[in-house]
């Protein structure tokens, strides 16, 4: 078999580890699956009266964007698995065996597509029971759904860095926070950023996780989309492609701690 | 099996920062044959194996492992070689029998061969009622036979042990010696390090001897305890006054000058062979009562006492967090 059969072939290998864990060991994707669903309940019932979203209820308005950081949530399940194989010396095993050096990532990220599925599915569950409505065709929230499912498979890579940059499981759960929290509230998915101050408004709009959740915002609840749709994929593949090679730079650099 | 080493290394010298963890090591291991390397925690053992697995670049110095460079054939070294180390680097979210099959799907092996491989695997390491449990259920014991399973998926020609037994029940670590030994005795190589002195006696043909980076002796276990003089005859008194006494009788049969430790004679003999006798002999026309008396040869114990400076099993953790 040719080297990138060889790429395929221990990709989807990794890809099955990874799949099995799922039902077997539910806690991590369960833990990052309530959180933004109290995030959810946070700004819809506590928060949102107090915000103004011209043209949409704030359910409407709040879905697209609580599906975005969502995205990125279901990032620390990856982060937290690459570190714990860090830690345990299975990535040791995995860098001894004559295997593809991409493939215990690319196998990691491809299994993240299905816990993103998992997580978009109860988000929307949810947000249908407490009033969410698409407003837009069919072919237009299949469009939505994939771009949404890109984001996250770019958001995989970027967590696969930080579990393989940081020191314990522990250190990439604050390390994720810490890139997660700015990027994920200032931006246009909780409030409308004309709301905030200058500097904080510039930010925002180039803010990716503004631009994806404007391209949601287009494709589900009828927004002028503007550049947001070409721009969320645009984003979400130059994402995809920097993190995936850092992280596979830094996976054969890899030393047990 | 060809005359070439299936270990060798020559001049190996990796830096953390400021801490050298090795200052030039040369190994070798004739194929076939278990070299043992012994030496505290943060002696280099850890990095030594790293390097030779290709998990870690050498920044001086050379090897070659199975017939292959460690640094331009990395790739074609790593079909030939399995890596069991301190932990049990096993997938606990998976069951021993999946385990091992992925293990062997991702050494290349041809189709159908993971699945006989692992079965027979977990036959021979009496885990086969286990098989289709997850590890995470798993005792210890369990967990390092699995991974040194996980090590012999692909049949490799050169085995590196890094610490296999350490922590383990003494039940645990006789089956594991066992199962090591079977190896070698169909021709496999291993490289084992140790911090355990009887795991070396037993298992490794040849012992380097390493600490703070350095092989600071090389040879079988015999001859490591050779280089500490022959056999000795340890007596215990039933009076410690009476030692002088004792020495005084016992001179003729001394080949070095005797030593005492906690009111125990040691007396150098130059020859074995009835030894025990005479000295009863001569110790009981001299009045002087024992208390034990026995021929004993210098353990590896000794030889790592006297090289080191500093006993086996003594604490350094300090170095090995940072040789990681």
């Amino acid at each position: 078999m040719s080297n990138l059969g060889y790429a395929v072939s221990d990709t989807l290998v990794l890809a099955k580890r990874n799949f099995l864990r799922i039902p077997r060991a539910p806690d991590l994707l369960l833990a990052f699956t309530v959180q933004p669903l109290m995030f959810v309940l946070l700004f819809a019932y506590v928060f949102g009266g107090a915000i103004a979203t011209p043209g949409h209820s704030y359910i409407d308005f709040l879905i697209p964007g609580i599906l975005v950081q969502t995205m990125s949530f279901g990032g620390f399940v990856t982060a937290l698995g690459i570190a714990e194989d860090l830690k345990k010396g299975l990535i040791d095993r995995f860098r001894s065996l004559p295997m593809s050096r991409a493939a215990v990532l690319s196998g990691r990220t491809l299994a993240d597509i299905a816990t993103n599925v998992i997580q978009i599915t109860v988000m929307l569950v949810v947000g249908v029971i407490i009033g969410f409505g698409f407003s837009t065709s069919f072919l237009e929230v299949v469009a939505g759904l994939l771009i949404l499912l890109l984001f996250g498979y770019a958001f995989s890579w970027v967590f696969a860095f930080i579990g393989l940059t940081s020191s314990s499981p522990e250190a990439a759960q604050s390390l994720g926070f810490i890139v997660i929290f700015p990027l994920s509230f200032v931006s246009s998915a909780f409030v409308p950023p004309e709301t905030m101050p200058a500097a904080l408004q510039w930010f925002a709009e180039w803010n990716p996780f503004s631009i994806v959740v404007d391209a949601l915002r287009a494709l589900f609840i009828g927004d002028p989309a503007g550049n947001s749709v070409w721009g969320a994929v645009a984003w979400s593949l130059g994402i995809a492609i920097v993190f995936a090679f850092l992280a596979v730079w830094k996976y054969k650099r890899a030393v047990v701690r | 099996m060809p005359a070439e080493a299936a270990i060798e290394a020559r001049g190996l010298r990796k830096a953390y920062g400021s801490v050298e963890a090795l200052k030039g090591v040369d190994l070798a291991a004739p194929a076939g044959t278990v070299l043992g390397l012994l030496g505290p925690n943060g002696a280099g053992k850890t990095t030594a194996v790293r390097i030779l697995t290709t998990l870690l670049p050498a920044d001086g110095g050379s090897a070659r492992v199975a017939g292959v460079d460690v640094r331009t054939e990395a790739p074609l070294l790593r079909s030939r070689i399995g890596l069991a180390g301190q932990y049990a680097a096993v997938d606990e979210n998976l069951t021993g029998y999946e385990n091992l099959e992925m293990v062997g799907r991702l050494y290349h092996l041809p189709k159908g061969q993971p699945r006989e491989r692992a079965k027979r695997l977990l036959e021979s390491f009496e885990l086969a009622d286990a098989g289709d449990r997850l590890v995470r259920t798993y005792s210890g014991g369990m967990r390092r036979r699995l991974d040194l399973a996980a090590a012999l998926v692909a049949e490799p020609p050169v085995l590196f042990l890094d610490e296999p037994t350490t922590g383990l029940d003494p039940r645990s670590r006789l089956t594991l010696w066992e199962t090591i030994e079977a190896r070698v005795a169909e021709g496999t190589t291993v490289l084992l390090t140790t911090q355990y002195l009887d795991e070396a006696d037993r298992l490794a043909d040849r012992i380097s001897v390493i600490d703070h980076g350095l092989v600071i002796a090389e040879g079988s276990s015999d001859e490591l305890k050779d280089q500490l003089g022959g056999e000795s005859l340890e007596v215990t008194l039933e009076e410690e006054a009476a030692t002088e006494a004792a020495i005084a009788a016992l001179a003729s049969l001394c080949a070095a000058e005797p030593r005492r430790d906690d009111g125990v004679l040691r007396i150098p003999v130059a020859q074995r062979r009835g030894a025990v006798a005479e000295a009863v002999r001569r110790l009981g026309e001299a009045g002087v009562g024992i208390d034990d008396i026995s021929m004993r040869r210098p353990t590896l114990d000794d030889v790592f006492l006297e090289l080191t400076g500093h006993a086996a099993e003594a604490e350094d953790e300090e170095e090995e967090v940072t040789s990681r």
